[in-house]
């Protein structure tokens, strides 16, 4: 249940409303998705979905510079090790 | 996928894990607060490979364990009901309660559906107007905007054969409760992300200053984890107690005010008792009066189930202690004996977030101890 999946908006069906939806994609497959919390989501948006909800969007820019943190940290490890 | 592969990438996670060894200075006790996360520290190795520098304890987070017997015996009734269905998440069919599982009750003849969202139930409802459909709804933070937008949906669409059976728990007083027990062994703890995502986690400030622990929101992929805990090591190693976020991709500050606004709409906090752990003040979620209608437990007059008491099996089952960190899933005498995913003696045998469960799939045995068949 607090197993949220990470998806791509595709499409919005329905933009407004309790009943708001999109198309999202998890890697090669689409499902519609229910979209009330995440109003401000774009297309090509990753949201996080539980029970058929989008939960929030991920900031992708975040995402990103954790990424590149973590990439650069690993890699001076090897240097360190090597060198 | 995207945002889930990279944060599983071995090479980074070797170099956590590797910081964190040399970090340490001695055993650190963390606990993980969510079963999602509990499971995925065992699918990858991560407890046996922190031996000697950090141990694991594995929080109450698992919704379905928490489910009072109670509340599961409720459904139970209901799903004997004449024209009634009922839908729950899958996993909790196979969570006995004192008259068996909601599996028996299909077995039975009772309507019983598993459904992946609430929202299916009211689509369920729509379709079966002869049927009154309750949703059993279980679950944290992270799935009670979904209960909250079926309540919506129905009333906007007037449907008025759909019902909630409502199970719903809320995390912050859970972990405050578990800081003030004598016994309490945890030194950092490790927030559920996925919680945080709706709820935020500046309330957890009041949790670092009243008990002097650090709290790191963390998330749910390998590196998620080992980040997480290498923060929580780092501030241990610096006495410091601090409120961190390793997750900050999903999880802000004030979380997301439009989910947060949708629960406040059609729910209110109230207490809720929780299995093992008792009543917790103001530790679940309830309907709002203006949604009290959609209750299934105002709705229907509470029947006599009607059914001979499945042996005590709650006697045997030691979810109470496993559910607060007391007891090692493999150290209760019953696992992987008599109790199984295929026989469970109790919930955190059954459920994907359960902590018994997860030990069975993915680390049956401690790595340094060859399995044996005759232990007793
Ligand atoms: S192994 Fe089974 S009996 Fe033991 S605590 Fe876990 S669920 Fe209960």
């Amino acid at each position: 249940m607090c197993l949220g999946i990470p998806g791509r908006v595709v499409r919005w069906l329905e933009p407004v409303g309790v009943g708001a939806s999109a198309e999202v994609a998890f890697g090669g497959v689409s499902k519609v998705c229910h979209m009330a919390c995440v109003p401000d989501a774009r297309v090509d948006d990753y949201v996080l979905v539980h029970a058929g909800v989008a939960i929030c969007r991920i900031d992708q820019v975040e995402a990103e510079r954790i990424l590149n943190d973590l990439r650069a940290l690993a890699e001076m490890a090897d240097d360190e090790i090597l060198g | 996928m995207r945002y889930l592969d990279e944060f599983r990438d071995p090479r980074l996670a070797a170099d956590r894990l590797s910081r964190i060894r040399r970090t340490a200075t001695r055993v650190w006790t963390l606990m993980e607060v969510c079963g999602g996360q509990t499971h995925s520290l065992v699918r990858h190795g991560i407890p046996e490979a922190l031996a000697g520098c950090v141990e694991l304890i594995h929080g109450p987070g698992c919704p379905v364990c928490v489910t009072s017997e109670a509340l599961v015996d409720r459904a139970q009734a209901l799903a004997r009901q004449p024209e009634t269905l009922l839908t729950t998440f899958g996993d909790m069919l196979r969570v006995p309660g004192t008259y068996g599982t909601l599996l028996d009750a299909r077995r039975d003849g009772g309507n019983v559906q598993s459904v992946a969202s609430p929202l299916d139930a009211v689509e369920l409802a729509q379709r079966n107007p002869h049927f009154q459909v309750v949703f059993f709804a279980v679950g944290f933070e992270t799935t009670v905007p979904a209960s909250a937008l079926a309540v919506l949906q129905a009333s906007e669409r007037r449907i008025e054969n759909f019902s909630l059976l409502v199970a719903h728990v809320r995390v912050q007083p859970a972990m405050e409760l578990l800081l003030q027990q004598a016994d309490c062994r945890v030194q950092g703890l490790l927030a559920a992300g996925h919680v945080c995502t709706v709820v935020g986690y500046e309330t957890y400030n009041s949790l670092v200053s009243a008990y002097g622990v650090p709290i790191v929101v963390t998330g749910f992929e390998p590196v998620d984890l080992l980040e997480g805990i290498l923060a929580c090591v780092v501030q241990l190693e610096t006495h410091s107690a601090r409120l961190e976020n390793c997750y900050a991709r999903t999880a802000k500050l004030q979380g997301n005010p439009v989910a947060q606004q949708l629960i406040a709409s059609v729910f209110e906090p109230c207490d809720r008792a929780w299995r093992g752990l008792g009543t917790i003040p103001a530790g679940g979620w309830k309907l709002r009066a203006p949604w009290r209608s959609f209750d299934a437990e105002r709705r229907f007059p509470q029947a006599p189930v009607g059914l001979p008491i499945v042996e005590a099996l709650s006697h045997r089952c030691r979810a109470s202690d496993v559910l607060v960190g007391r007891l090692a899933p493999r150290d209760c005498p019953e696992f992987g004996g008599s109790c199984r995913p295929d026989s469970p003696l109790g919930a955190p045998m059954v459920s994907s977030e359960g902590a018994c469960a997860a030990y069975y799939h993915h680390a049956p045995s401690p790595p340094h101890r060859a399995p044996s068949q005759d232990e007793s």
